[in-house]
């Protein structure tokens, strides 16, 4: 079977990150299945003029959202691209806290027009995904109909009802977070921590999955695997054990 | 001009408690709409879908037991019990665009009298959240609106037409207030039910568009 690449350094596990490249980062915004070491190795890099994907972005850092109360972790979120200068542009459904005071993030650097914020419906933004993964380029749906998100689209009636076209997402690279990997990279995800994990997996060019533990294949329930190995090309953790 | 006292956000959870159907599929929003978990008849079976990937949940972790890994759209921190069931993005909005929910519940900024939402962005501020409102207010089949009947500056909220950006058109089925109950058809708004010491004439002065009384108009039923 195809073996991955699998390091045990967060920052040689990005040598194939680029400045500008378009980055989907996975989870759904909150601390479990949130792709954290290699958001840090991405932060330290220092690489600009990013594109980034994700769900609920910046919100964690200021309001606490999604991060557990009762360990010393230091929560972290997408705001460490902005604080650090690094994107050109976010896609993403949720960038905004509902309080205005402290401001977050995203939101100075929207003000100070560092960054573009282009804000998509949740449920486009995986279907816009899983399309992208899938091969279908476009695809119709209800969603944001007579809002700001039809604004320039085309639309199109099904039986009475008018629909948008959307079109799919793809990207350069996908960070991925998954609880197990093996070395051929089929992934096992834990509770509600798949959200946009599986279906960014298979939107990239290069998808790189942060594992909590990476083990042989022996050790794996075939029936468990959340992601099949073949979208995944590189695995990182600070845990392997192939015995 | 005084009025009588408003009702709270734990009634007003309460009211939208009772909206929810016996063995039914429900996605309760950020905020007020989630409190109504905690007033819910465990004997009418509801089935909550948090929309990060979670179906089945029915209790809250205490800070000690927090698990990364077991944690709704909102943020609260749940227990795994039996009949949970875990799934990723692309399902969990195949299972809100699809039609396969019965019941939403979200906060409002501003409704209009067909039933438009706004919820989403202060227009003032120029930028805010979508996350899953869109795609819920769109698939649900019942769109229950729970808000405060004015804004703390005394400005409408139900109104003619909304002046926010719009989550979506003619969606909303009923809108829960502190003073008032009101359901939405084709032809405007009815009220139902007022908080007991208002009048409806209290509730129009506080409502832009022009109420049709219920038949059946009650008293707000509160806990």
């Amino acid at each position: 079977m195809a073996k991955k690449l699998i390091f045990d350094s967060f920052i040689k596990a990005l040598d194939c990150v680029t400045d500008n490249s378009s980055i989907m980062i996975g989870g759904f915004g909150v601390q479990g299945g949130q792709p954290t070491k290699l958001m840090i190795a991405l932060r330290d890099s220092n690489l600009k003029n990013l594109t980034l994907i994700g769900n609920v972005a910046g919100i964690s850092m200021i309001t606490g959202y999604g991060w557990k109360k009762n360990d010393s972790h230091k929560i972290i979120d997408q705001s460490i691209f902005f604080e650090n200068k690094q994107v050109k542009k976010i896609i993403c459904s949720f960038p905004i806290p509902a309080q205005r005071d402290p401001i977050s993030e995203i939101e100075k650097a929207w003000i100070n027009k560092e960054t573009k914020v282009e804000i998509i419906p949740q449920g486009t933004l995986a279907e816009k995904i899983r399309a992208a993964g899938a091969g279908i380029p476009a695809f119709y749906t209800k969603t944001g109909v007579g809002t700001i998100i039809e604004k320039n689209k085309e639309t199109k009636i099904f039986d009475g009802e008018k629909f948008i076209l959307e079109h799919a997402l793809s990207a350069d690279i996908a960070f991925i977070k998954s609880d197990l990997a093996d070395e051929n990279g089929n992934l096992v995800y834990k509770g509600a921590s798949r959200a946009f994990n599986p279906i960014m997996a298979t939107a990239a060019k290069i998808t790189i999955v942060e594992a909590d533990r990476i083990v042989s294949s022996k050790k794996i329930d075939p029936e468990r695997i959340g992601t099949p190995g073949i979208y995944v090309d590189r695995i990182v953790s600070e845990n392997i054990d192939l015995s | 001009m005084t009025y009588p006292k408003k009702l709270t956000k734990e009634d007003i959870a309460f009211r939208a408690s009772l909206e929810l159907p016996e063995n039914s599929y429900v996605n309760l929003g950020i905020g007020l709409p989630s409190l109504c978990a905690k007033y819910l008849d465990p004997k009418k079976n509801i089935t909550f879908q948090a929309e990060n990937g979670i179906l089945g949940f029915d209790q809250i972790a205490k800070e000690t037991e927090q698990d990364e890994n077991l944690v709704d759209a909102g943020g609260q921190f749940l227990i795994q019990n039996p009949g949970i069931s875990f799934f990723d993005s692309a399902d969990s909005f195949a299972m809100i665009r699809g039609g396969h929910l019965d019941v939403t519940v979200l906060g409002g900024l501003q409704v209009s009298q067909n039933g438009d939402l706004a919820n989403w962005m202060i227009k003032s501020r120029g930028i805010g959240s979508i996350g899953g409102a869109m795609d819920l207010v769109v698939g649900a089949k019942q769109v229950i609106v729970t808000m405060e009947h004015i804004t703390k500056d005394n400005q409408y909220k139900i109104l003619n037409q909304c002046n926010f950006p719009i989550t979506g058109i003619n969606c909303v089925n009923k809108i829960i207030t502190d003073i008032a109950v009101m359901e939405i058809n084709s032809g405007g708004l009815i009220l139902t039910e007022i908080a007991k010491g208002w009048n409806i004439d209290d509730v129009q002065a506080l409502t832009q568009p022009r109420l049709n009384i219920s038949n059946k108009l009650g008293e707000y039923k509160i806990r």
